[in-house]
């Protein structure tokens, strides 16, 4: 490797950690400063664990895990719901004719191409005009339109890759539809529900806008809203927001990861493999 | 006599029952549930945005009275200036930053592993590392206002530049660049020539991933602005607050149109293949 060379490829990699220090450092600073039991970068009590048992004291444990358990009961509830409705509409909607085909995709492609704000402020106004019941109904529905497409979006490529004999093959064998329906399709397309049920469920729990608009006056709040309704209040931020943040942040990022990692290495032993081949061929 | 007549009886029973037979083999009909859902949550209330555009809050009557509202408002005009510079300056930001990341990842041997780094910060709620970036700037003593709310509007959406950007990359056929070294191309010129234009379509994907969130974003510029900077989609929140549906609709609608004339775009040059699979 020459002079020249050399110099590109460290120009590149400088170039890489600077711009990963600036989408990082700040979560790392938070996830440091989480032991200082301040709401800002500062170390002025010293370092402590307060800050984390802030989180447990009996003055906000309530709101607090109110809101954890609201995130949670929404994010599941409506990533199953999406899962089975888009599931199930994806076998169907693979059997459209290209025309109706092209018009199912594109309303179900709205909410993800969608601004999220116009998306929120759509659903507001007609529950509103249609006076469903505040509260629970209202964000339940809400996340499930908005979590579905996902959810379809991800299983029709499995369906694409499917050989359609094997459903009709299992119809002549004798197997009633619905039967073949899961025997044959359902393990076939089971990766593809998995990772959009995966993506439903993350989009549910990261959700602030839609749940913002929609809480209206019922009281339920999110993590996302608590912490927004949090910033904006009187009395300053309470310090158990950076603790709360850093233990969000550090799981994330390692299930994130892990399941990432995981997927990029079982492609690259793929590619390796068909790269072999590809040489060998090649020699040949 | 009575025969025929059970004869046809006979014959009907057996149409229908091939009918039902048929429908049922039809698989179609698994997405007819999810097609009545997506009517009634999605089309219904996209139509009431444009439905309340047209109504006015206090009558209830048909009139054009919230678009004339909206255009003699200059808080509104100086939110939808505001809006565009912002908007603007983040794409651009965004891609001069985001390019380079992609395109020297897109080089190295384990750059699905590395984009992977910094497509992370995605997961985590926006709310947190928005307001890690706001101590982050009053520890550093900067104050807020224009340049903090672009530094975090860079910040939040960096991620959503790149990974478009690094798709069509990687998507890229390396004879072409090879080819264009053969017949004599310098590496810049090849670049510009050849990689550039390939990877146009992730580009402009990026660019609407970018350009129409930054844009329609709400809590953000609050939070980083230093109250002096409202965007569309605070705009359109404050409207919501104070009851003036018709105004927020008529701000929604102009937001809808631009998603919608954004992705015609996009399709266009795409021709089908949507590079906005995220991860």
């Amino acid at each position: 490797m020459n002079k020249k060379e050399l110099l590109k490829k460290s120009t590149s990699i400088l170039y890489l950690v600077l711009v990963f220090l600036f989408l990082y450092l700040p979560i790392i600073l938070v996830v440091v400063y989480s032991f200082s039991n301040n709401s800002n970068f500062t170390f002025s009590k010293g370092f402590t664990l307060d800050g984390y048992r802030e989180i447990f004291a009996p003055a906000n444990r309530e709101d607090l895990f109110r809101a954890l358990k609201n995130t949670f009961v929404l994010a599941i509830v409506s990533s199953i719901a999406s899962t089975i409705l888009g599931s199930i509409a994806a076998v169907g909607i693979h059997q459209f004719k290209p025309k109706t085909r092209m018009v199912v995709d594109g309303v179900n492609q709205m909410p993800v191409i969608n601004s999220e704000t116009v998306m929120a402020v759509s659903f507001m106004l007609f529950f509103m005009t249609l006076k469903f019941p505040q509260g629970w109904t209202r964000l339940i529905l809400g996340h499930i339109t908005f979590c579905t497409p996902y959810v379809v979006l991800s299983v029709l490529p499995r369906l694409a890759s499917m050989d359609n004999q094997t459903y009709e093959a299992a119809l002549d064998l004798g197997a009633s539809p619905i039967k073949a329906l899961f025997k044959v399709v359902l393990p076939y397309i089971l990766p593809g529900i998995i990772s959009g049920f995966a993506m439903a469920f993350t989009i549910s729990i990261d959700d602030f806008i839609i749940t913002q608009f929609n809480k209206g006056s019922s009281g339920i709040d999110t993590l996302s809203t608590y912490l927004y309704s949090s910033l904006k209040g009187q009395d300053g931020m309470k310090t158990y927001w950076f603790p709360v943040s850093s233990i969000i942040i550090l799981l994330v990022i390692t299930v994130v990861l892990i399941v990432n990692v995981r997927k990029s290495i079982v492609e690259a032993k793929k590619t390796n493999k068909s790269n072999q081949v590809q040489k060998k061929v090649d020699v040949i | 006599m009575e025969n025929k007549v059970e004869l046809k009886k006979d014959n009907i029973f057996k149409k229908g029952f091939d009918k039902i037979k048929n429908f049922k083999l039809n698989r179609k009909v698994f997405a007819y549930p999810y097609v009545l859902f997506m009517i009634l949550f999605i089309v219904v209330p996209l139509v009431m945005i444009i439905a309340y555009a047209f109504i006015s809050d206090r009558t209830g009557a048909f009139t054009f009275g919230n678009f004339v509202t909206l255009a003699k408002d200059n808080v509104s005009l100086k939110v939808l200036w505001q809006s565009l510079l912002i908007g603007i300056l983040t794409t651009l930001c965004c891609i001069v930053i985001g390019y380079p990341v992609a395109y020297i990842a897109s080089k190295m041997k384990s750059g699905g592993v590395i984009i992977i780094f910094f497509l992370l910060p995605m997961w985590v709620n926006f709310l947190l590392r928005t307001l890690a970036l706001k101590e982050l700037f009053n520890s550093l003593n900067l104050s807020l206002g224009f340049g903090a709310l672009l530094v975090g509007m860079v910040y939040n959406h960096l991620p959503f530049m790149i990974l478009p950007i690094h798709t069509s990359l990687i998507g890229i056929d390396k004879s072409y660049a090879e080819a264009a070294k053969d017949l004599g191309a310098s590496s810049p010129v090849s670049f510009a020539k050849v990689i550039l234009p390939l990877t146009l379509p992730g580009i402009i994907s990026g660019i609407i991933m970018v350009f129409i969130p930054t844009i329609s974003s709400f809590a953000i510029s609050e939070m980083l602005g230093g109250g002096e900077i409202l965007l569309f989609g605070d705009s359109i929140n404050a409207k919501v607050m104070h009851n003036q549906l018709g105004v927020a609709s008529v701000m929604s609608l102009i937001m809808l149109l631009m998603v919608l004339v954004a992705n015609v775009f996009i399709s266009k040059l795409n021709k089908g293949n949507s590079a906005s699979s995220l991860l």
